[in-house]
């Protein structure tokens, strides 16, 4: 039995190897052993020194490869990890417990479709249908049905990449992706940000239930 | 033009862009209290008008935010505010319009509750898809910071705070607050077990307030106009007046700011235009998705108050009604509420992981006409035995709802159980319940 054992224990089970937590920085990927551009590293750093906890910034540091990468990729993980001193295993684990990291490659337009309660009383899986439809083939757009995106007000609604619209028409989805493609301003009359605070909607239609 | 029947403060002079900027927020009054208050008023003054108001959470749980601040330990350690704007609650979207179209009044909110708990730094834990009002903020706290309303040494008082805009990235559980906490400390979303509660030790193990954001935007003027002002509005249990956010089966879905105890009639037949041509109410969530149904007979006519919701069975919760109207067929609407907590469920706890599941998975059997009989009584049972269960409420947001619908809708389910054919023999059912996997695979 050690010095600092338990004397109420028989074996000093308690105080083998396997049971120290690993503190050292095994596994944790050197600045030299990874690629990381100037830009990502700088911004991750300066979205650490905003906490009094370094790992705070995982999730924003997650955002920030992510926009650079297009998602969260193997390689920008581990070149995180070493700007952050954690091992590339955590991040990983951040980033597949939420819905908007991508650990897997997705087109570069993201389209998210709310089919959560109010969205499918308007309509939403149909108008989910019609932006899958319209996207169908194009490896550009990334197409998903999604929770509740607070925004039951402009029912049923989309987020394109990032901002919202609503309500759609079902046939409003294949004008949108012809605008993406276009690189035009989409949708501007769908614009949630242009609504006024509560109004009448129009009727967009689309089923509920049986 | 604001509706005659609301009653706009938080959301006064809401439709005016220009509200957005410091400038357009100080040309309304604005952060006139935050600097009286940082000059002239020590933390327990705030603390009283925060509780004598009797101002209630707006969040969902509806506990009094001066109580909850007091909570908090004295002394020199590092405390922490944490403003939850990880709105996710289905039916819940004022939130969302409080920060875009008043960012301002937040943030005055936040540096005045931070001298209630003694705070000297803020969060505000936006949900990463709000990424244009995550925008906005980040551009109101640089002007705030600029104007010297936060950071180091405010307005000379040797006060100071820092505030920081955290933007999530898409999990409902976030928005329970000691999984927000361990989200804001950078790790997967799981809830804590409590106590101990966040007052005593949150973020960082130091001693944090968590307060919603439509709470948060009701401390400037609380301060300002005294407690005795607040409690003019609303009633004796539920004072102040609350954004609702009304949706669904309704011809003006919007957020309407009432004064707390109006006919919940005047709202969703008043303000958000009733249902529309051609149809009735048949039920609606009072408090967002986690709610008990009301049906229209038992809802419609009860005041819309913490009190009286909690009285009828169901809960004020964010304040966020979602009508269903006669077309809409409960089984459905409650297999799309099991769907949303089951994909939300973050898998820590037994009851709510496996409680989600099975209930989806019994709900679709019910719809697909593939349920046995005794189905409906195991869907009722499987909620009793999520709620209370869990470390945090989800399981217990989806149990109460779906419980709700199958108590008071039955005989739709059972409608739609006997539409798709004769109950299943005992040799089927047994067959699907023990036999070999493709056959429940094509069933389901």
């Amino acid at each position: 039995m050690s010095e600092n054992g338990n004397p109420n224990l028989p074996v000093d089970r308690a105080l083998t190897e396997g049971r120290v937590p690993d503190r050292t920085s095994a596994g944790v990927p050197e600045l030299h052993e990874v690629d990381c551009p100037a830009e990502l590293r700088e911004r991750i750093e300066q979205l650490m020194s905003r906490y009094p906890d370094r790992r705070s910034a995982s999730i924003p540091a997650l955002w920030a490869v992510q926009e650079r990468y297009g998602w969260c990729t193997p390689e920008g993980i581990r070149q995180a990890a070493a700007v952050m001193r954690v091992t590339p295993g955590y991040l990983e684990s951040v980033a597949s417990f939420y819905d908007l990291l991508h650990t897997e490659a997705v087109g570069s337009h993201r389209i998210e479709v709310c089919t959560n309660i109010s969205c499918w009383m308007r309509g939403g899986d149909e108008l989910l249908d019609a932006f899958r439809a319209a996207a169908e083939g194009d490896e550009d757009f990334y197409v998903t049905g999604f929770e509740c995106l607070g925004a039951c007000d402009i029912a049923p609604m989309a987020s394109i990449d990032q901002r919202y619209y609503g309500p759609l028409e079902a046939a409003e989805a294949g004008i949108a992706i012809a605008q993406l493609k276009a690189d035009a301003e989409v949708l501007p009359a769908k614009d949630q940000a242009r609504r006024p605070l509560a109004g009448d909607t129009p009727n967009p239609g689309g089923g509920a239930g049986a | 033009m604001p509706d005659p029947r609301e009653t706009r403060v938080l959301l006064e002079h809401a439709e005016d862009p220009a509200l957005r900027t410091i400038a357009g927020y100080k040309g309304y009054g604005g952060y006139a209290t935050l600097e009286r208050s940082y000059r002239e008023m020590e933390q327990d003054e705030v603390l009283k008008e925060l509780e004598d108001s009797g101002l209630r959470g707006r969040g969902g749980a509806g506990f009094s935010m001066g109580k909850k601040a007091s909570f908090l330990p004295r002394g020199e350690m590092a405390k922490y505010l944490c403003c939850n704007a990880d709105e996710s609650e289905p039916g819940a979207f004022k939130d969302r319009e409080l920060m875009q179209r008043n960012p301002h009044q937040l943030i005055e909110g936040i540096a005045i509750a931070a001298l209630a708990a003694d705070a000297g730094h803020a969060f505000i834990f936006i949900r990463g898809e709000y990424d244009a009002q995550a925008d906005i903020l980040d551009a109101a706290v640089a002007e705030a910071y600029e104007a010297g309303y936060l950071g180091t040494n405010i307005l000379s008082t040797h006060r100071d705070l820092e505030l920081v805009v955290h933007r999530g990235a898409g999990a409902y559980i976030c928005g329970e607050e000691t999984a927000l906490l361990d989200a804001l400390e950078g790790k997967r979303g799981n809830p804590r077990l409590k106590p101990p509660f966040p007052a005593v030790q949150g973020l960082y193990g130091g001693p944090t307030l968590i307060n919603n954001v439509e709470t948060l935007s009701n401390v400037p003027r609380i301060v300002a106009n005294g407690a005795e002002w607040f409690r003019g509005f609303g009633t004796e249990q539920s004072p102040g007046t609350k954004v609702v956010s009304i949706s669904g089966g309704v011809r003006r879905p919007g957020n309407y700011e009432v004064e707390l105890g109006i006919p919940t009639r005047e709202l969703i037949y008043g303000l958000a235009g009733g249902p529309r041509e051609g149809r009735e109410i048949k039920a609606f969530f009072p408090g967002g998705s986690s709610s008990p149904v009301l049906t229209a007979a038992e809802g419609l006519d009860l005041p819309y108050s913490f009190e009286a919701m909690a009285e009828a069975g169901s809960m004020l919760g964010s304040g966020s009604i979602i009508v269903a109207d006669d077309r809409v067929s409960i089984p459905h609407l409650a297999l799309r509420t099991a769907r949303f907590y089951h994909h939300e469920s973050c898998g820590k706890c037994t009851p709510c992981r496996e409680g989600t599941n099975w209930t989806v998975k019994m709900l679709e059997r019910m719809v697909h006409g593939e349920a046995t009989p005794m189905d409906l009584d195991i869907v009722s049972s499987v909620q009793e035995n999520i709620i209370g269960h869990c470390l945090c409420v989800l399981g217990d947001s989806m149990a109460m709802p779906v419980g709700a619908m199958v108590r008071k809708f039955r005989d739709e389910f059972e409608q739609v159980m006997a539409a798709a054919g004769p109950p299943l023999d005992d040799e089927t059912r047994l067959a699907a319940v023990q036999g070999p996997a493709e056959t429940l695979g094509a069933s389901i």
